[in-house]
This record gives C-alpha cells, structure tokens and sequence, in this order.
C-alpha cells in the first residue's frame, strides 16, 4: 500500500544541488565523469586501505574567510562548501531575505580526532605510563582548544550559518546512513504539511580519516587490497570511505515559482525503516516493503543506490533488486565510495541531475549488474541502505 | 471539552507520559521532591581521577551503572529508563509495542578512551603509530566497539526495545537538542503522520575527554569546592556551567487520540520554536535577535502574548554570557514584564545535562504545571544587578502558573524554545 499523500500536500522541488568528491566540484564535473566512467581511488595512501580522496578544491571559493576555514576540520568545510555550491546552483546564496528564514536539516557524523595527541597518549600508556591522571594532563595541555568545534556534529550546520547565512532552523541527525535518509524525509514532510517552504539538505564526509578506519575496522567493514565496484566485492567485501559533500535546496512549488526558480526535479516521497537485520533476508524484506510504500508501479525504470559493498546487506539488496530486473541501477558506491552520512543525498543529487540532464548516467560496472539505458528518465527511484542498520526509499520525478 | 484542534486548525498536541533521571534521582516523584527541596545532585567526580582538571564536579549518574562501562552505554541505560517510566505513566501501546516514531536527543558518538586504550594495548609493541592500531582493530575482537560507537546505536536499542514505528532519528542541536526531539513529535503529530511520539533526550558524557573539551573553552564552572555551591545562575559570581548526567523521555499524543484512550493528560505543548543565530560559533549575537526571534516564534506559534506566560524555566546555565544574554532577549520580548515574572534554572541544582536539558527542563515545567510550585534557583546569594529577573531564589515558590516558557540554547547558533500549558489554550 502507498500511504496516501495528505489532501493538499505540496509538491517539493529541488531548485539546488552542490557537490563536492572525488569527482571535481559542481554539476558539469560530476556529470561529465560520470559518462566518463571515471573513478579517482587511493590504495596507496592508507594501503592495504582505500579510499576515494577528495578532488583538489580551492575552498576560499565559498568559505572566503580564512579564519572560518581554520575553524573547521576537513568534513566541515567539504560540507560548507557544498552547501554553498547548492545555494549558488538554488540562486539563493546572499539572498538574506530567504535565507534568513531556510530551514536546515543536515546528516552529520562527528569531527576528526587529533591523531597525534591519541598516539601520543597511547604510547604513554603502552610504555607503563597509566598514572591517574595523566590521561587528563596530556588532554588538557595537547587539545587545541577549538578542535572540540571541529568535532562536534552540529557544527556543520553551525558552520554553513557563520559562512553563508543560513539561519531560519538548524537540526543536525545523526546516525550513519539513516540520518540523511531521515534529513531529506523530515525536510519533505515538513514542506508537503506547509511547516516549511524552503530547506537545505544534505551532508558531508570525509572518507580520509584513520580514526574512522579504525572504528570500522572494529567491524570489518574497510575494503582492502584491491579495488572493484561494489557489485564485485563478493569476495572481498568491505567499502571503501569517500570524501563527498552533497546538499540540496528543496522549496515548495509555489515559493519556487514565486521567485522564478527551475527545478532540477521534485522530490515525491521518502520513506524509511529500522529492520531488525537478526534474520537473514532482513534487508531484502525491509526494501520491498519500502518498494511498497513508494508507490513505483511501473516494471521498468532507473534506480541509483548507495549499497556499500559489505556484506550481507549488499547481497540482500542485490536479492532485493532482482525482484524489479526492468530497473537499470546505478551504484554510487563504486564511485564515490561509501559516504555514510552522505549516502543519501548523493544518490538524491544525482537523480535530480539525472533528470535535469534528460538521461541516466552509464552503467561501471564489469559484472553486468547495471545495465546501460538510453530512454530519458522520468521518474528514479533512491535506494539507501545502512551498512549495518537502516534502509530507506526515494523517489525523484520529472516536473511535469 | 475543548476542540481536538488548536486556533490554527492543527492537532493539540498533549503530553500523556513522562520519565526522568538526574543526578537527584530516578523518577519524578523523586526527582521533584528534591529539586523543589533546593537539592543539589553535584558533586566531586569519582567515576575518574580528577588530577589534573579546572573543573572536578559534575552531576554524574553514579547510582546507576552499566558495565562495560562507557558514556554511550549509560546515556542509554538512562533514556531506556526514563522511557520505561514515561510508558507506565502513559499507558499506551503495549509491551515492546508503541505506537509512533522515536525522536532521541543524544550526545554525538564517538570510540571513548577506555576502549581505545584496550586496543592500543593489544597492539603488542611499545611504540606503534595509527596503522599498528587499525591492524589490531579488526578480526572480530572488537566487533562490539563498533555497534557501541555508531551513532545511531541508542536510538536502534531503544526503537527495538520499546517497539517505536519507522526510522528512528538522533538529533543534535547541542545543548538545545532535548527541546528539538520534542519539537520534532509535535510536529509529526501536527502533520497528522501520526497519533503519538515518544521523545526523548539523555546525556550520560561526563568523561574525562568531555569535561576537557569544555574547559578548554572556558565554559565550565570552576568553583569546585563545595561542588553543590558551583552552579550559580544569575549570580553576579557565576562562572561557568557544571556538567551533567540525566535523562527526560515524553510521550506526545494527539488531544483527540489521548482523549480516546482515557489516558493521563499531564499538559500540553502548545508552541514551539527555533531560530538560528549565526553569529558565533560559541557566542550569541551581542543584539540578541536570534534569540528574540526564537521565543517571538514561539509564543506565535503557540498563538500566545508575552502577559499569558507566567512562569519562565530559563536556559539558565551560569556562564556569565548566557545569563546575560537570556535577561536581555527575555526584557526585550517580554518588555518590563521580564522583572516580573518568576525565573528559575534548573540546571543550579541537576546542573547542565546538555543534550538531555530541554528534555528534562520540559518535564520540569510540566510538573511546575501540576503541583503550582516553582522549583528554585540555589546558589542565588549575590544577584547579578545586570539580571533583575524575578529570581525564584534557594527556596520554592507557590505560584499561579498556566504557561511555562522553556529555552534551550545551544553552541552552534542553536536557540529553541517551548511553551508548556497545563490545559489547551
């Protein structure tokens, strides 16, 4: 069953879309290496690790203050500067009268640790030195005072209000790859009700961190050795981290046409779950239910993932996927890497652009699983998945 | 019976459950009983050693423990509960079965020294670099380190364990986050997505790290001894905020879907508000505005005037900016009414409970509400002549109390405030 639409939902468009990769910056770059089937990966840097590195970017370009950028850690100001790249693409940015009342729902993980004060205290204690408080001592001289601001996940959005003057409502989710499900499907429901006319989305992540290795590394999670897309790592899965911000302007119809702003698409609805992934085909269950409520009647179409590459929830997406074979799909994790809090909105970036574009981008992808589709798309489906919980459903459509 | 619906024609949002921990007690009759006795749950931390910090007291949960022990583990242990206490009270749904969506306030998450020692010291080697510990990290030893320190770990424990409907989100807004989760349910409520929401905010950080990373930026108290004395809102010797430890969970029905059920109804949410101030990363704006805008947002909301709010449950943390700050945003919205109308902060006795405050601040407006007493403000022994607030001071005050104002502000801009009524306006 589709859950109905309350009577006099708004339509939702999205007017701006900013990213920022391994890719380049902006729409011409993303669009052009993707029919280019261009991949930028490191498996050198942290090998046996790898990792997608963030493209060279001049980030004065939208955070002109050098002491706004020093204030912040890397996944703030890849994810400022993508905010800003939305606004910019949105016609909004330095538009005070609208950003003054813009609501900001933004995924957010936490800030980079100071590797070198961690290895420094862990040395310590490995040499015998454990005395009480000398963990203490070591933090309160070694901490740079402002790291904590660089660390702490609100900031993002603290930080696109400082640099661009966002500042109607700021609420920052947190919790992997749910939270940017979660930020565009609250964003959606509060412009559809009328609680809102005007939002940025969106998240950032940088895949460049040994701390966050570590963390997943706890898990198994990582990618090592040898790169492939995520269709091919059935043998050797794991992800490999991306460094990715992306951001979308969301606006009502009507505040987007009172200002005379063209969409890239419309966002029709986002819908999201918590499996309880204790049995196997959890997963599988959970996205055909969210298939469901999608409301996608059609047999054949488009459809972009965020599958991660780990196992078992990409081979129960893939079970998943199997059931709709007329669906040609496209995995940003082969890409971009896994993005975490900024899986969603990628793949929500690249279907507006796809749409706007009049075309999906090709198949890359030597197992054969995405398929090439040369009729224009009208409609995509967004398919987000938690490398180990939450699962979530979007649909992007032409405006008509 | 009033209509279901408020002047605006939306759903009246009304609270039916609630459940709180601090470092006062576990419960509300508890609870209540020493915060309007001006008790004060601070005290010198024991749970690690102090040598070496500005700031040794805190509000810490030690009554409570959760082995092994981390902050994350015992900000859940505290929500799941706060939450168990808020169902009972509410009644609705059944065991592991509620009806609506998880909104939870948490602290942000993140691998904390003890496990991060542990493996350090598994490395086997006495110097090693951060490639010897990811080496050491997998293989399944610490497998567990990673579900612990997701950040979306306590609200899939508690969306599991009490059976919430959907995506459970996990939010911060910093120290406004508490009054954000119980924004965010009214707003679902009001949508019409659904019939109740449990919202729920806990803090369970204080940690040697935590407590750094505060004073670090002068933020924290450091008037440590006696530790009850260090929390001085509105007090011209106030120097900082003590951390704390605490948890606040709300059930939030539909009036029509409370009436319905015959449950409990402990109060009304009938506004609230948020505006961001993009000023400062920790500093508010020196003009105010953001934070005039927030509660004039509010009270719009709520379709209220300044002179129906008669009590205000203040931010109220004692850093000197703060306190400031709120007497000249309240003065300018609530005009000379704001020397009139009867402050207090909770946070001089349960201290700050940061991303829990609002939730717990919430509840404590929601039971000033019930028992028509004002809790006090302890420490209150040399007013700040800059804040003449009608300061409720050391001692709890009878009073006449329909609407509650309560205010979160937070770093990063955050301001968010609700308005409490014991019936629908």
């Amino acid at each position: 069953m589709t859950e109905p639409k309350s009577p006099g939902a708004k339509e939702v468009w999205i007017t701006g879309i900013g990213i920022v990769s391994s890719l380049g910056e902006g729409l011409e770059a993303h669009w052009d290496a993707l029919n280019a089937k261009r991949i930028n990966f490191d498996d050198k840097r942290f090998a046996p690790y790898i990792v997608h590195p963030l493209a060279p970017v001049v980030f004065d370009a939208q955070i002109p203050k050098k002491g706004d950028q020093r204030q912040m850690e890397a996944w703030q100001r890849i994810g400022t500067y993508a905010a800003g790249l939305a606004l910019d693409s949105a016609g909004v940015k330095g538009n005070q009268e609208i950003l003054s009342r813009m609501d900001m729902v933004i995924a957010a993980g936490g800030g980079e640790r100071d590797i070198a004060v961690d290895m420094a205290i862990l040395n310590a204690d490995a040499q015998g030195n454990s005395s009480p408080g000398f963990l203490n001592e070591r933090l309160m001289n070694d901490l740079r005072p402002t790291l904590f601001l660089a660390q702490l996940s609100n900031l993002l959005a603290g930080n696109i209000a400082i640099v661009h003057g966002v500042c109607g409502t700021s609420r920052t989710f947190m919790g992997e790859e749910a939270a940017s499900i979660d930020a565009a499907r609250i964003a959606l429901a509060r412009i559809e009700a009328g609680q809102s006319d005007i939002a940025l989305i969106g998240g950032a992540h940088n895949g460049e961190r040994p701390d966050l290795m570590i963390l997943y590394e706890f898990g198994d999670f990582n990618l090592t050795d040898k790169f492939s897309g995520v269709w091919a790592r059935e043998n050797n899965s794991g992800f490999a981290m991306g460094s990715v911000g992306a951001f979308l302007v969301m606006e009502s119809r009507e505040h987007a046409e009172a200002r005379g702003a063209k969409p890239y698409a419309k966002l029709t609805r986002v819908v999201a779950d918590l499996a309880q992934r204790k049995q196997p085909g959890a997963v599988t269950k959970s996205l055909e239910a969210l298939w469901t409520k999608l409301g996608v009647s059609a047999d054949s179409g488009n459809l972009i993932t965020g599958a991660t590459g780990v196992e078992p929830v990409t081979a129960e997406e893939r079970a998943f996927l199997r059931q709709h074979p007329g669906f040609a799909v496209r995995a940003t994790g082969t890409t971009f890497g896994h993005t975490l809090e900024t899986q969603f909105p990628l793949g929500l970036a690249l279907a507006a652009l796809s749409i706007s574009r009049g075309a999906l981008f090709p198949p890359n992808d030597p197992t054969g699983f995405e398929v090439e589709k040369s009729e224009p798309p009208t409609q995509i489906v967004v398919v987000g998945a938690g490398h180990w919980q939450g699962e979530g459903m979007a649909l992007v459509e032409a405006v008509k | 019976m009033a209509a279901p619906r408020d002047k605006f024609g939306r759903p009246i949002v009304v609270v039916t459950g609630m459940g709180i921990v601090t470092s006062l007690g576990t419960g509300k009759k508890d609870n209540w009983a020493k915060l309007t006795a001006g008790e004060s749950g601070i005290k010198t931390v024991t749970r690690f050693p102090v040598e070496g910090l500005k700031s040794t007291m805190a509000g810490t949960i030690d009554f409570v423990t959760v082995e092994p022990f981390s902050s994350t583990s015992l900000s859940e242990r505290l929500a799941e509960m706060a939450t168990e206490e808020a169902l009972q009270q509410s009644g609705i749904g059944s065991k592991g079965n509620f009806p609506g969506p998880l909104f939870l306030a948490v602290a942000p998450v993140e691998t904390e020294w003890p496990q991060r020692l542990e493996v350090g010291r598994t490395v086997g080697k006495k110097e090693f670099d951060y490639f010897d510990v990811l080496r050491a990290s997998g293989g399944g030893k610490f497998a567990e380190y990673h579900h612990r320190f997701m950040f979306g770990s306590v609200a899939g424990h508690l969306a599991e364990t009490f059976g919430t409907k959907g995506s459970p989100i996990s939010l911060s807004t910093a120290c406004a986050s508490g009054a954000t989760s119980i924004q965010l349910g009214v707003e679902a409520i009001r949508r019409g997505e659904a019939d109740a929401a449990l919202c729920v905010a806990t803090e369970g950080t204080v940690n040697p790290e935590a407590m750094v990373r505060f004073s670090l930026l002068s933020a924290l108290s450091t008037q440590n001894d006696p530790p009850q004395a260090a929390s001085k809102p509105f007090s011209k010797n106030r120097d900082g905020f003590v951390m704390a430890e605490g948890a606040g969970a709300l059930v939030l029905e539909s009036y029509e879907a409370a009436m319905a059920r015959g449950a409990p109804i402990l109060g009304v949410v009938a506004g609230c508000g948020e505006l961001t101030d993009s000023f400062h990363r920790t500093r508010s704006s020196p003009d105010g505005k953001p934070i005039i805008g927030c509660m004039r947002k509010t009270l719009a909301d709520a379709g209220m005037a300044p002179e129906q709010i008669d009590h205000i449950n203040a931010h109220g943390t004692a850093t000197p900016e703060n306190d400031k700050m709120e007497y000249l945003t309240t003065a300018a919205v609530f005009g000379e009414r704001a020397n009139h109308i009867p402050v207090s902060s909770n946070k001089s006795m349960v201290g700050h409970t940061i991303s829990a405050a609002g939730g717990v601040e919430a509840i404590f407006s929601l039971l000033t509400l019930e028992h028509q007493r004002i809790p006090p403000t302890i420490n209150y022994d040399m007013p700040d002549p800059a804040i003449p607030f009608d300061v409720v001071a050391n001692k709890a005050r009878d009073a006449r109390v329909t609407a509650v104002m309560s205010n979160s502000f937070g770093f990063g801009g955050q301001n968010a405030s609700l308005i409490l009524t014991r019936e629908p306006v």
